[in-house]
C-alpha cells in the first residue's frame, strides 16, 4: 500500500510565500496570546501554590463546593470539574500555601464535610512553595537553553561537516552567555541572547542548514507555547518535558529532510538549480515525513483520549508540536536554508 | 550462511538478557529486580523540607551568650547586658575600662569560638559585638541539616515506611519519598515536628492581664497552652507567663512511650537518662510549690504545681493526645529534636486510588496505540511490517528489562515516553523500508535493495536519534520526579528503537532473503 504515490512531484518551495504568511499568522497570534496573558500561563509548579483533586462518591455541584470552600479564605481559589462527566472528580487550585504541617488537606477536607455533608476523597495533593517554583523555573528554561545549545553543535557540526566551526560556534555561545550572565539578567532574555548570538553566527559562518534547523525550532516551540497560551492552558513541568521532547522530534523530522538535500546536491552533475534539488528531496522523502507523524500521532491521540485526565495536557502539547514540526521541516526549514544557499551562489 | 552466526548468537542474547530482566516484574523469580513505580503511580508523598538551619546559629549565638553571663558572674564583673542582636552578632555592654580588660581576657581564654568583630564607645557604655567566624557559622548551618536528615530519617524508620528515600538537596533542603504511606497527614505532622521538649518556671509574679497588655517581666515569654474541653471539643488557648531560662531539655531523654491515665486517656512517658534525673531532681526539690511548665515546640502542654522532689528521673507530658498523637509524640522525643525548624516548601501526594487509576489508563492507552500501529505496518508495508512489528514489541521488551536491570523508576510520564517511543520507534523502519522501495523501483534485486536501504538510512537514523537523544538526557540532567521517568524511557526507547531498527530488522531481512532465494520482497 502507498498513500504517497513515488513518482509525487509537489512544488513545496513554490508555496513558500503562502507557507510564510501561515507562519507569520500563527506567530502573530502566539505573540497577541503571550501578551494578552501577560506571559504564559503557569501551572503551581512555577507560579507556586497548592492544588487538591477529590473525589466523590455522588454528584456535587462545582459553586456549592467553592461556596464551601470560600470561609477558608484561601487566595485565588478555583473549582473545576475534572475527568470524566460521571467521575465527580474536581480540581481545587490556590495560591495559598502551607508550609507548616497538614493544615490543608485537612482543612478542605472538614470544609467540604461542613458545605456539603460529603467526604471527599483526597487523590492528589501537591504543593510547591514560592521559592520552589522559581527554582523549577530557572531549571526547565535551564533545561530548554542546554538542549538548544547542545543540539546547535551538534547540527552545525553535523550538517556541514564542519566540526572545528561548530566548535568555534559553541565556544563563541558560552562566551555570549557567560558576558550576559555577569549582567546578572533573566533566564528568557538569556536564551533569547543566546538564540541570537547562534543565528548571527550561523549567518556568518554560512552554516545554512544549521541556521534553517534552528529557526524552524524556534518557530515549533514559539507556536507550541503560544497556542497553550491562546487556549490558556498552564505550563507545568511536563509539559516542558514535552516541548524539550517536540525540539527533538522536530529535528529529527528537519535532518532527514536535509539529509536527503545534501545527497542529492552531491549526486547531482551542477546543472540542476538549487530549488528543484530541494523539491526532490521533500518529495522523495514526503511519504516518510508523512508516515511518521501519522504513527506518532496514532499513539498520541491514543494517550490524548485515553491516558486519563493527569497527562491530558502533555499529549495535546506533543500533538501540536509533532503538526507543526511536520509542517516546519518542510515549509520553514528547507525555504530558509534555500534561500540562504541562492544568496551565497551570487556572490 | 549459518542460520546462527556470531550476530544473531549476540542479537537473541541481548533480547533473551531483557526478558530475564523483565520477568522478575511479574513472576517474581530472579534476579527479583522489579520495575520501581514511581510515587505517582503506586500512590505516596514526596516532600521537600527546607530546614531552617539560621536557627541553629541563633541557638548557639543563645547558649554562648549565656554561658558568657555565667562566666562574668562567676569572676565578678559587673555588666550592663549581653543580648543577641537580630544580625547574628552577641552585643555586650560593659560599664568601664576595667570590665572591658577582664572581659575580653575571658573572651580570649575560654570562648575562643566566638571573636570581636567590633567595639564602640556609646556615652555610658562600652559595646563589644562578638560573632562567630564564617566557617563556624557555616558549620553550624551544615551541621543542622544533616542532624535533621539523621532525626528524619529515625522518626521514619520508627514510623514504619518501607523504602523510604530521604536524602539532603543542596544546603537546606531535604527530599524525603514516602512509597505507599496510608496517612500523609500524620507522617507530614511526625516529620514536620520539632519536638523540642523544655521544662521551664512558670513567673509567679507576673501578673497574665498586665502581661497580656504588654508589660511582660524581663526573662519571662508569654506561651500558650491548648485546652480542648471534653465536653464541646471546643479548644481554647490559655496564656501563661513562663520564665525563659531552660532548667531542662529533652536531649537527656532516654526514653518516651505511650501510657495511660486513670482515665484510660493516652499520656507519654519520659524518662530522663542519670545527668538528666539528677538535674530534675534538685529542681524539683529546690521549687516545691512553684509550677513547673512542660513545653514543646513553644506550646505549654501542662504546668502542674511541684508538690514533692522527684527522683527516678520519670514525668508525664499530658494534654488530651489522641492514641495516634501519643504515639507520634513518642517516637519524636525518642529519636530527638530537630536542631532547627523545618518548613515544607513542596509536597506531591497521590493517593493509591488515583496511581492505580494511572496506571490503568496508561496501560490501555499504551496496548490501543500499540495495536493500532501493528495493524497499520502490516497494512502498508506487508511482510515487512510483520518485521516492523516483531522489532516493535522487541523493542517494548527492551525498554521494560532497560527499565528493570537500571533500577530505573516508571512514572506516568514515563509510560508516555514508552508510548511515544511505539509511535517513534517505526520510524527507523519506515525510514529503511521507504528507502528500500525505491531502491527496488529503481530495478534493484531484493537482496541489493535491502542493503542499499539500509546502509543509506543508517546514518540519515543515527542523526535523527541523536537529537532527541540529546533533548532527553538534558531531560534526565535537569528534571524531577516524573520528569525524569519519562527522559529515562525516551533515552532507552531511543536505544533499543536503534538496536531493533539497524540490527535485529536487517538481521530478520537476511533471514528471510536468505531462506528463499527471493526475486520478490513483500514490502
Amino acid at each position: 500500500m502507498q498513500l504517497i504515490k513515488s513518482d509525487i512531484n509537489i512544488d513545496f518551495l513554490g508555496k513558500r510565500k503562502i507557507a510564510f504568511v501561515f507562519s507569520a499568522i500563527l506567530i502573530i497570534a502566539s505573540i497577541t496570546g503571550l501578551i494578552v496573558n501577560k506571559g504564559p500561563n503557569y501551572g503551581i509548579d512555577f507560579a507556586g501554590g497548592a492544588l487538591i483533586q477529590v473525589k466523590f462518591t455522588q454528584d456535587v455541584s462545582t459553586a456549592k463546593l467553592r461556596d464551601s470552600l470560600s470561609g477558608l479564605n484561601f487566595k485565588d481559589l478555583s473549582v473545576q470539574d475534572f475527568g470524566e462527566p460521571q467521575a465527580h472528580e474536581f480540581l481545587i487550585r490556590t495560591a495559598s500555601i502551607d508550609t507548616v504541617g497538614s493544615g490543608l488537606s485537612q482543612s478542605v477536607s472538614s470544609a467540604i464535610l461542613q458545605g456539603t455533608g460529603l467526604t471527599p476523597e483526597i487523590r492528589r495533593m501537591e504543593m510547591v512553595g514560592p521559592q520552589v517554583g522559581d527554582d523549577l523555573k530557572k531549571q526547565a528554561l535551564l533545561a530548554i537553553f542546554y538542549s538548544l545549545l547542545f543540539i546547535t553543535i551538534y547540527i552545525s557540526g553535523r550538517f556541514e561537516l564542519k566540526w572545528i566551526l561548530s566548535g568555534v560556534t559553541a565556544g563563541a555561545l558560552m562566551a555570549a552567555v557567560y558576558f550576559l550572565s555577569v549582567f546578572n539578567v533573566s533566564m528568557p532574555i538569556l536564551i533569547t541572547g543566546a538564540l541570537v548570538v547562534s543565528l548571527i553566527l550561523f549567518w556568518r559562518l554560512r552554516l545554512k542548514f544549521a541556521m534553517g534547523a534552528l529557526i524552524a525550532l524556534i518557530h515549533d516551540v514559539f507556536i507550541t507555547v503560544g497556542i497553550f497560551c491562546i487556549l490558556n492552558l498552564d505550563f507545568s513541568l511536563p509539559i516542558i518535558a514535552a516541548l524539550l521532547t517536540i525540539i527533538g522530534y522536530s529535528l529529527n523530522d528537519t535532518i532527514i529532510v536535509f539529509d536527503r538535500i545534501r545527497e542529492n546536491i552531491k549526486g547531482e552533475t551542477a546543472k540542476v538549480a538549487f530549488p528543484e534539488i530541494f523539491n526532490k528531496s521533500i518529495n522523495q522523502t514526503l511519504s516518510r515525513t508523512i508516515l511518521t507523524s501519522v504513527t506518532t500521532l496514532i499513539v498520541l491521540l491514543s494517550l490524548f483520549f485515553l491516558g486519563g485526565e493527569i497527562i491530558h495536557n502533555f499529549a495535546f502539547a506533543m500533538i501540536v508540536g509533532v503538526l507543526i514540526g511536520t509542517y516546519s521541516s518542510i515549509f520553514v526549514a528547507s525555504p530558509i536554508v534555500l534561500a540562504v544557499s541562492v544568496k551565497g551562489q551570487k556572490k | 550462511m549459518k542460520l546462527f552466526s556470531v550476530k544473531r548468537v549476540l542479537i537473541l542474547g541481548v533480547i533473551i538478557t531483557a526478558v530475564v530482566c523483565l520477568l522478575p516484574t511479574f513472576t517474581n523469580t530472579w534476579p527479583h529486580k522489579k520495575i520501581n513505580l514511581g510515587l505517582d503511580l503506586q500512590g505516596g508523598m514526596h516532600l521537600v523540607l527546607e530546614v531552617q538551619n539560621i536557627k541553629a546559629v541563633e541557638a548557639e549565638l543563645e547558649r554562648t551568650a549565656d554561658e558568657l553571663k555565667k562566666e562574668l558572674r562567676k569572676a565578678g564583673i559587673t555588666h550592663l547586658g549581653i543580648t543577641r542582636q537580630e544580625n547574628n552578632t552577641i552585643l555586650a555592654r560593659l560599664p568601664d575600662q576595667d570590665a572591658e580588660k577582664a572581659f575580653k581576657e575571658i573572651v580570649s581564654k575560654d570562648f575562643s569560638n566566638i571573636s570581636v568583630a567590633a567595639s564602640s564607645e556609646k556615652g555610658d557604655f562600652i559595646g563589644f559585638h562578638l560573632k562567630l567566624p564564617d566557617d563556624e557559622t557555616d558549620m553550624i548551618m551544615k551541621m543542622a541539616t544533616e542532624q535533621a536528615l539523621e532525626t528524619i530519617r529515625n522518626r521514619i524508620d520508627e514510623f514504619g515506611v518501607s523504602e523510604p528515600d530521604i536524602r539532603i538537596q543542596g544546603d537546606k533542603r531535604i527530599l524525603i519519598q514516602l512509597p505507599g504511606i496510608n496517612d500523609p497527614d500524620r507522617a507530614k505532622d511526625l516529620i514536620g515536628k520539632t519536638a523540642q521538649l523544655t521544662f521551664q518556671l512558670v513567673d509567679e509574679n507576673a501578673g497574665i492581664d498586665a502581661a497580656l497588655k504588654g508589660s511582660v517581666p524581663v526573662g519571662s515569654e508569654i506561651l500558650y497552652e491548648n485546652r480542648t474541653d471534653p465536653a464541646t471539643g471546643n479548644t481554647t488557648k490559655i496564656p501563661h507567663v513562663i520564665k525563659k531560662q531552660v532548667l531542662l531539655d529533652g536531649s537527656l531523654l532516654v526514653d518516651a512511650r505511650v501510657e495511660f491515665d486513670q482515665f484510660q486517656q493516652p499520656q507519654v512517658g519520659i524518662e530522663f537518662n542519670r545527668k538528666g534525673a539528677h538535674i530534675f531532681d534538685r529542681i524539683t526539690g529546690e521549687n516545691i510549690k512553684k509550677r513547673l511548665a512542660i513545653v514543646l515546640d513553644n506550646t505549654v502542654y501542662s504546668a502542674p504545681v511541684i508538690q514533692d522532689r522527684i527522683a527516678g528521673g520519670k514525668a508525664v507530658i499530658t494534654g488530651n493526645f489522641t492514641m495516634n498523637e501519643a504515639k507520634d509524640l513518642a517516637i519524636a522525643l525518642r529519636a530527638g529534636s530537630l536542631p532547627a525548624p523545618v518548613n515544607i516548601i513542596e509536597e506531591r501526594t497521590v493517593g493509591p486510588t488515583l496511581g492505580a487509576d494511572s496506571i490503568r489508563t496508561g496501560m490501555i492507552s499504551m496496548l490501543v496505540g500499540g495495536v493500532l500501529i501493528l495493524i497499520f505496518m502490516v497494512i502498508y508495508f506487508k511482510g515487512a511490517g510483520l518485521i516492523a512489528n516483531l522489532a516493535l514489541l522487541i523493542n517494548i521488551i527492551l525498554i521494560g528489562g532497560g527499565l528493570a536491570a537500571f533500577q530505573a523508576t516508571l512514572t506516568l510520564p514515563g509510560i508516555a515516553g514508552i508510548i511515544l517511543t511505539i509511535g517513534m520507534a517505526v520510524d527507523a523502519n519506515v525510514l529503511i523500508f521507504e528507502r528500500i522501495r525505491e531502491e527496488l523501483r529503481w530495478g534493484k534485486t531484493p537482496l541489493a535493495a535491502v542493503n542499499a536501504g539500509f546502509d543509506r538510512a543508517a546514518l540519515t537514523i543515527l542523526d535523527a536519534n541523536v537529537t532527541t537523544l540529546i533533548a532527553a538526557i538534558v531531560l534526565f540532567q535537569f528534571g524531577t520526579g516524573p520528569v525524569k521517568g519519562f527522559a529515562v524511557t525516551l533515552a532507552l526507547g531511543i536505544v533499543a528503537s536503534l538496536f531493533t531498527a539497524l540490527i535485529l530488522s536487517r538481521s530478520l531481512f537476511d533471514l528471510v532473503l536468505q531462506k528463499k532465494t527471493a526475486s520478490t520482497l513483500s514490502i
